[in-house]
């Protein structure tokens, strides 16, 4: 067991270095030389070479290599090109909102599709559960935008009820920060919802099927009762693991429900560092989302251990 | 458990919402947010290019000795008055008194002669070669500065009502791109990157004190989520319309004012002057020729632009109709085309991919292929991509992009510009206009205008309007946008 987490926690780290390496290599073969590109075309050849030994830029690229991770080790992401600004601040702001947004989304989505998976198949075969099936189908062919622009219509342009967009602080204004989170998070946890309800309701359905099950019922017990007390942890398996892929998907669905909500998150953030090609800016955002992308599948695999009493002797 | 708990809030909050109160806008009635499309890279305009920095500090939070009007008249502001010399190279300008930069430093001649030097030594923006006619600044008492040009320039004083003439002080430019410090009406307060800037009253101000006291910049890069904030009451004023096709919902809106007037921003069809088959004159002019400008300006803006024939918005002094050289005509272009010999003409429009941009050239490369040529539509990356092909290396046919700038007529001076235009007398003409009197600046514009048009240096599809959308307590917006800045200072409240 403990060996098992060790072996885990491992490959985890390697995997963010080897993950590091690719994204400064990435980021460095790009042509342009970013002093050149903050400086505009007017720049006098000095002023560039200044600018060139300020930035760093002008070092081998090993040795940069090291400074940019030694930095990222303490928390120190560099200052970016165009802004002038510390990247790391900057980095921990946009994260918080956009770890917020997915956080109430996957919310939404859980409380959408357990209970709603579970009945669908325990009602296959009736009116209700293949209409909850296909409801469900239907939402997986929204995408998280659509459903976004139609709720600011809605509620935001026709109903005046929530803001359009933009972002309050939680520790500004917790009531304008709910009231800012209900649509994004909607949009993106109804979409995220409607899938994993799919997956709930095949993973229930094949639960049902088991001998286990059947036994269970056979001693006495209702189906609900047989299901909650026998089933939802062995259906749980496989609905984890889809919800660790669907929480990258997540990540990355957060970036068009950020432009559509004007939310200073990771997702707009990096859109707006490509279009001004502030590459130290988007090689710490890579960098994070790969990260993160990375933690989940190591929080995953530990999921899976504490659900599955049997892979805890493998 | 706490998933559970972060729903029952949300609902919470969606129901206390629904007893009808409006959202989002800070209730304070002194203050104002308003919106835009474009969002500063940082605070620095003398190191980053670009319209938005200007647009959110020049005036507000910097001050010039001089300013635009909403006229577009050059008014006193820094300056109480100034002077200038018989042979109209030495200026004097008296300072006010009692001014303060928003750290406490007094404003003085010196200040004035740091600013003017610096822009040759530490800016790097384009723009800054607009300081080279200078010769020397005197400072020659606390409240007095003389500036000597090397030569009479009558632009000189006009580029110093924008961002090139704001005044700095020394203990203010340790950190431009984050901490802005000039004499203005405004002090810069907060920024949330992807957000808002929020600027506060300056306290100490040596003018009249702004009606607002806060004043929310908000940042929308998605011209939909801009309109759709107004709707919602989540900002009072959208500073400027980029889609003209959804004004309408403001007008039938009685919550709304709109106000509809010029800008300085051209949408131009620009041509690679010197290259061939362009480099020849009358296949430009058929080009003009096959194109319908109104058809253009209606499908892309809605009709609300101004049609100009010249890069003259109807706000300079040496603004001239000139609409009517090249009527719509596909007979005359095809003729012209025969003559020179280009029947099958391909031409690349590697235009810049903004919404205007992409819609203008469907519309010009089907009126143009009614004349038997056909266009290859490219759209460019913008910025990045468009200024480096287009603009540095010159690698197109034509292009579409709106030329924002006050006064940019005189890039057809340049023969480096991009558009690759060079006719010796056009450069005379724009070198006296520079040095001469203001009657004979006017005479010698109005002729240069005419001759690039003549020639067909490049297209001027049509002038971009300048529409601003406001809630109905807000008053003192102006019409047409004539400087760099979204003046604050006017603002009032009903």
């Amino acid at each position: 067991m403990i060996l098992a987490l060790m072996r885990r926690t491992g490959i985890f780290v390697v995997s963010v270095a080897a993950a590091s390496v690719a994204v400064f290599l990435f980021m460095a073969v790009l042509p342009g030389d970013p002093a050149q590109v903050a400086l505009g075309i007017n720049a006098t050849p000095e002023l560039v070479a200044r600018t060139r030994a300020e930035f760093g830029t002008d070092r081998p690229l090993a040795t940069q290599y090291f400074d940019w991770i030694g930095g990222v080790l303490t928390g120190d992401f560099g200052r970016s090109y165009v802004t002038r600004d510390l990247i790391g601040p900057q980095l921990a702001d946009r994260l918080g909102v956009t770890l917020w947004l997915v956080g109430a989304a996957m919310v939404i989505a859980l409380l959408i599709a357990v209970p709603l998976g579970s009945f669908a198949a325990v009602r296959h075969r009736k009116l209700s559960g293949t209409v909850i099936s296909g409801v469900s189908q239907l939402g997986v062919a929204v995408p998280a935008f659509l459903a976004g622009i139609l709720l600011v219509q809605v509620f935001a342009v026709q109903w005046r009820l929530l803001p359009s967009g933009g972002w309050t602080p939680p520790d500004q204004d917790f009531g304008e920060f709910l009231r800012g989170l209900i649509l994004p998070a909607l949009a993106l946890g109804l979409v995220q919802g409607a899938v994993l309800t799919r997956y709930v309701r095949s993973a229930v359905l094949d639960t049902l099927r088991e001998d286990y099950l059947r036994t269970a019922r056979a001693k006495g017990l209702r189906p609900g009762q047989a299901l909650v007390r026998h089933g939802l942890r062995n259906a749980a398996v496989p609905v984890v693991t889809v919800l660790g892929l669907q929480l990258t998907t997540l990540l990355i669905g957060a970036v068009v429900v950020e432009r559509v909500f004007v939310l200073p998150g990771l997702g707009s953030m990096l859109l707006d560092s490509v279009a001004a090609r502030d590459l130290l800016t988007v090689q710490g955002i890579v960098l994070v989302l790969v990260i993160a992308a990375l933690l989940v599948n190591f929080l995953v695999d530990l999921l899976y251990t504490a659900i599955d009493p049997r892979l805890r002797r493998s | 458990m706490f998933g559970a708990t972060l729903v029952l809030a949300l609902l919470a909050a969606m129901t206390a919402c629904s007893a009808g109160s409006s959202v989002s806008v800070p209730p304070d009635p002194d203050a104002i947010s308003i919106g835009f499309t474009a969002e500063p890279a940082n605070l620095d305009f003398t190191r980053t290019d670009g319209a938005a920095i200007p647009q959110a500090l020049l005036y507000n939070v910097y001050e010039g000795l001089v300013k635009l009007d909403a006229d577009g008249k050059i008014v006193p502001l820094l300056a109480r008055e100034w002077t200038v010399s018989e042979d109209r190279r030495t200026y004097d300008f008296r300072l006010h008194d009692g001014v303060t930069f928003g750290n406490g430093q007094p404003f003085t001649a010196a200040d004035v002669k740091f600013s003017i030097d610096r822009v040759k030594t530490e800016w790097t923006i384009s723009l800054k070669s607009k300081m080279d006619v200078v010769e020397r600044v005197d400072v020659v008492g606390p409240a007095h500065a003389r500036v000597v040009l090397k030569r009479p320039s009558n632009n000189w004083l006009f580029d110093m009502t924008t961002r090139i003439g704001a005044m700095f002080s020394p203990s203010g430019v340790a950190d431009l791109a984050t901490t802005p410090v000039g004499t203005g009406p405004y002090a810069f307060a907060t920024r949330k990157r992807g957000d808002s800037i929020v600027l506060r009253a300056n306290p100490s101000y040596w003018g009249r004190k702004p009606t607002y006291t806060t004043v929310y910049l908000k940042y929308y890069k998605d011209p939909t989520a801009l309109n759709n904030a107004l709707l919602s009451n989540g900002i009072d004023v959208i500073s400027a319309i980029t889609t003209p096709d959804s004004i309408g919902q403001f007008e039938t809106d009685t919550r709304f004012t709109v106000l509809q007037g010029t800008t300085n921003s051209e949408v131009t069809l620009s041509f690679n002057n010197a290259k061939a088959p362009l480099d020849d004159k009358r296949v430009r002019q058929a080009l003009m020729y096959a194109i319908d400008r109104e058809a253009v300006m209606a499908t892309v803006a809605a009709n609300r632009g101004t049609l100009i024939g010249s890069m003259v918005p109807p706000t300079d002094p040496w603004y001239e109709d000139l609409t009517g050289l090249y009527p719509h005509d596909p007979a005359r272009a095809k003729a012209l085309l025969a003559e020179a010999g280009k029947q099958n003409l391909w031409l690349r429009l590697r235009v810049a991919n903004l919404p205007y941009a992409v819609s203008s050239a469907q519309v010009v490369a089907s009126q143009l292929a009614d004349v038997g040529v056909s266009v290859s539509i490219e759209p460019l990356d913008f910025p990045a991509v468009w200024l480096k092909q287009v603009f540095t290396d010159h690698d197109f046919d034509m292009s579409i992009i709106q030329h924002v700038e006050a006064r940019d007529i005189v890039t057809f001076g340049n023969p480096k510009y991009y558009w690759g235009y060079d006719n010796p007398k056009v450069k005379s003409l724009l070198a006296g206009a520079d040095t001469g009197t203001p009657e004979q600046q006017v005479t010698a514009m109005r002729e240069v205008a005419r001759t690039i048009a003549e020639d067909a240096a490049a297209d001027w599809l049509f002038l971009f309007p300048n529409v601003v959308a406001a809630k109905k307590k807000v008053t003192g917006l102006s019409d047409n946008l004539v400087s760099e800045s979204f003046d604050l200072t006017g603002l009032g409240r009903r």
